[in-house]
This record gives C-alpha cells, structure tokens and sequence, in this order.
C-alpha cells in the first residue's frame, strides 16, 4: 500500500508539467481510476479543498490523500514521492543554469524568456483579479462585488505608494474583508 | 553560489519560505510573486532577471511551481542542502495544515466564514501580482528594446485571449531564444 502510493504520486510529480491543474488529472488516474484506493466524490472534495487552502495544489491534494489513506506516514510518503523528481531535474537545471548563465548566448536565450515570464505572471494576476471582483468571474456590470473591488483599489495603493509588505496585504485583506461580509 | 554556508543562511531561507508558502492561496504564480518581492526587493539576495530566469526555468519543469522555485533558490544560496532547506520550508505549511482539515473536512469546507475569508483574501493576492506584475513590465519597457516589449505584449494576449498555455509560451519565446542568439553569432554580432 505505501509502495504503490509512492510510486503513484512519483508519477505525479514527473508528469505534472506546467503548474498544480496539471496534477489533478494524474492524481485522479492514479487514485481513483488505476488503484480505486477513493472515490470520485472524496476526490472532488479533495480538490476543493486542496484550491481552497494556501500551498500547491499537488502538495495539498498528496497530503489530503496521504493522511486519508495512510495517516501520518502516508502523508510523508505521497509528499515526498510527488517532490521527488522535481527536487532531482530543477537540482540539475540549477547547476546548468548558474554554470552557463554568464556565456553571452545564453543571455540573448534568457532575455527573450524574460517578457514571457512578465507576460505569465500578469495574466495569472489578472484571473485572479476577475474571480475576485466579479461574482463566479463572470464579467458585467451586475456581478461587480463592491467589497472585494474596494480591497483591491486599497490594496493596491498601499503597494503602489507605500510598498506595503506584501504577506500583510493578503492576511490584511482577508481579516478586513471578512469582517466586512460579516457587518454588512 | 555562496561557499560559506552559515546556519543564519539556511534559517533565513527556511524562514522566508515558510511564511510565503503559508500565504500562497492561487496557484503558483502568486508564490513568484512573493518571492520576487522578498529575495529581490527586500534581502537583495537574487537580481530581478535571475528571478525571471528561475520561474522560466520551473516553469517548464515537472512538479509543483513552488518546489521548483525554492529547489533552485536554495541551490543559489547554500547548495543541495539549501535546497533541501528550502523545500522544507515550501511544503511543510501545506502539509500541516492540509492534515488539520482532512481531520475534519466536513465541516471546514461548509463553514461559510472560512469560505468567505479565503474569497475576500483574493482581492489582496489580486493587488500583490498586478503590483509586482507592473514593476516587472515596466523594468521590460524602460530597456526600450522593442523586439522584448512586443514579445511581452504578444504573449500576455496570447495567455489572455487565446489561452494557450504557460509551458508552450515558455517553450515559443525558448525557441525564438535560440534563433536570435544563433542569428547574432552568425553576424558577430555575439
């Protein structure tokens, strides 16, 4: 039982190429559909928790499956399977990168993936910010929430103009957005 | 890399991915982000570029963005056993508290409070990537090199409208990467 958890979320981790929604597919197969070691309705609770809480999603969702199948050291297990392969390719990648980075050709490589990277980031801020403000991310005028739009533009001012520490705009967010759907 | 590695270096390191790993809700972009505001703007520990070259390069990589991520910072500043360090610290929130709630999951995940408090707390995960988001492509239009502007600008429409996805628009610009530096040493240019 703990083998074949292992080496299941060792295929998580190796073929969850491009972010946490990758994974869930392949936990899915391995959990549900190749082992049935659950159901698809724990899984679905799995992942709704798993996006709800803070951390990566594949993190998560090998922890939820770890402690459900196996308690603590199904935990450790699934974890450590799932980081495995990436803790050993990025540890390589890193070594090339710091060895070579310096040599002219791979500067001009590098600068042309450093607009992608930008392009990336923004984008993934600008979905988040959709969800945030508009209700189920749908975009209208009529799903505009008052509350969470007025927390971005604070927020963003403090960022902006203040350099507000960014950890304290989140949990501050949270805290005072919260106590505001409770007044209100 | 550092060769003296102290156990200052190590804590800090761990310390610092700890508390960004707690506050990670969204996905791993929003980890980037943090990082780039705590390595690059406040302990000075990493260059804004290398920062860009480490998500590029997790990126593209198999596992989770954040392990990734720290594997390779840690890697920068105390060797393998920074990057052990580092991961440590990136995945021990998650599993800590990801086995609380499986304890009691029922509940956690029909209390409307809780549901609230994670919603409204995307509103300031929100402001923290368009912010650092905005300092990033401003340090891309300031080189005035319009080839890099208008690769960001393609890509950014790209991701938005046409939804495709990060690892194939890391792979294009690898490419079109590989293209200008082989053209530019065939000039002399390089």
């Amino acid at each position: 039982m703990i083998w074949i958890l292992f080496f299941a979320f060792i295929q998580v981790g190796l073929f969850s190429v491009g972010g946490g929604y990758a994974a869930i597919p392949l936990i899915q197969d391995q959990i549900v559909n190749i082992h049935k070691l659950m159901t698809i309705e724990q899984f679905s609770d799995l992942i709704t928790i798993a996006e709800m809480t803070p951390g990566p999603i594949s993190i998560n969702s090998s922890t939820f499956v770890g402690m459900q199948l196996g308690g603590i050291p199904g935990v450790l297990i699934c974890t450590i399977g799932c980081i495995i392969p990436s803790f050993i390719i990025c540890l390589l990648l890193a070594h090339f990168y710091y060895k070579y980075r310096n040599f002219n050709g791979v500067q001009i490589v590098l600068s042309s993936m450093r607009p992608a990277v930008v392009s990336l980031i923004g984008s993934a801020g600008l979905s988040i910010l959709l969800i945030g403000i508009f209700k189920d991310g749908i975009i209208g005028v009529e799903n505009i929430q008052y509350i969470e739009t007025i927390l971005f533009a604070v927020c963003i001012f403090l960022l902006r103009k203040y350099k507000a520490n960014p950890i304290l705009i989140i949990l501050g967010s949270g805290c005072v957005g919260t106590i505001l759907y409770l007044l209100f | 890399m550092k060769k003296n590695v102290n156990a200052n270096t190590l804590w800090n390191l761990f310390k610092a991915m700890f508390v960004l790993s707690s506050c990670t809700f969204g996905g791993g972009f929003v980890i980037v982000s943090l990082m780039k505001k705590k390595f690059v703007d406040e302990l000075q520990w990493l260059e804004e570029e290398e920062m860009l070259d480490i998500t590029a390069i997790t990126q593209s990589s198999p596992g989770p963005l954040p392990v990734n991520a720290s594997v390779i910072i840690g890697y920068r500043m105390a060797g393998i056993m920074g990057s052990f360090i580092a991961v440590l610290g990136t995945i021990l929130p998650p599993m800590i508290i990801i086995s609380l709630i499986s304890l009691c999951y029922e509940q956690f995940r029909t209390n409307p409070i809780i549901a609230t408090a994670l919603r409204v707390t995307r509103a300031g995960v929100a402001a923290v990537i368009v912010d650092v988001t905005l300092n990033l492509a401003n340090n891309i239009i300031k080189t005035k090199h319009v080839f890099y502007i208008s690769l960001m600008i393609v890509c950014f429409i790209a991701v938005v409208l046409f939804k495709i996805s990060a690892m194939l628009i890391i792979l294009f610009c690898l490419l079109i990467g590989i293209l200008t530096a082989l053209f530019s040493n065939r000039k002399g240019v390089a």
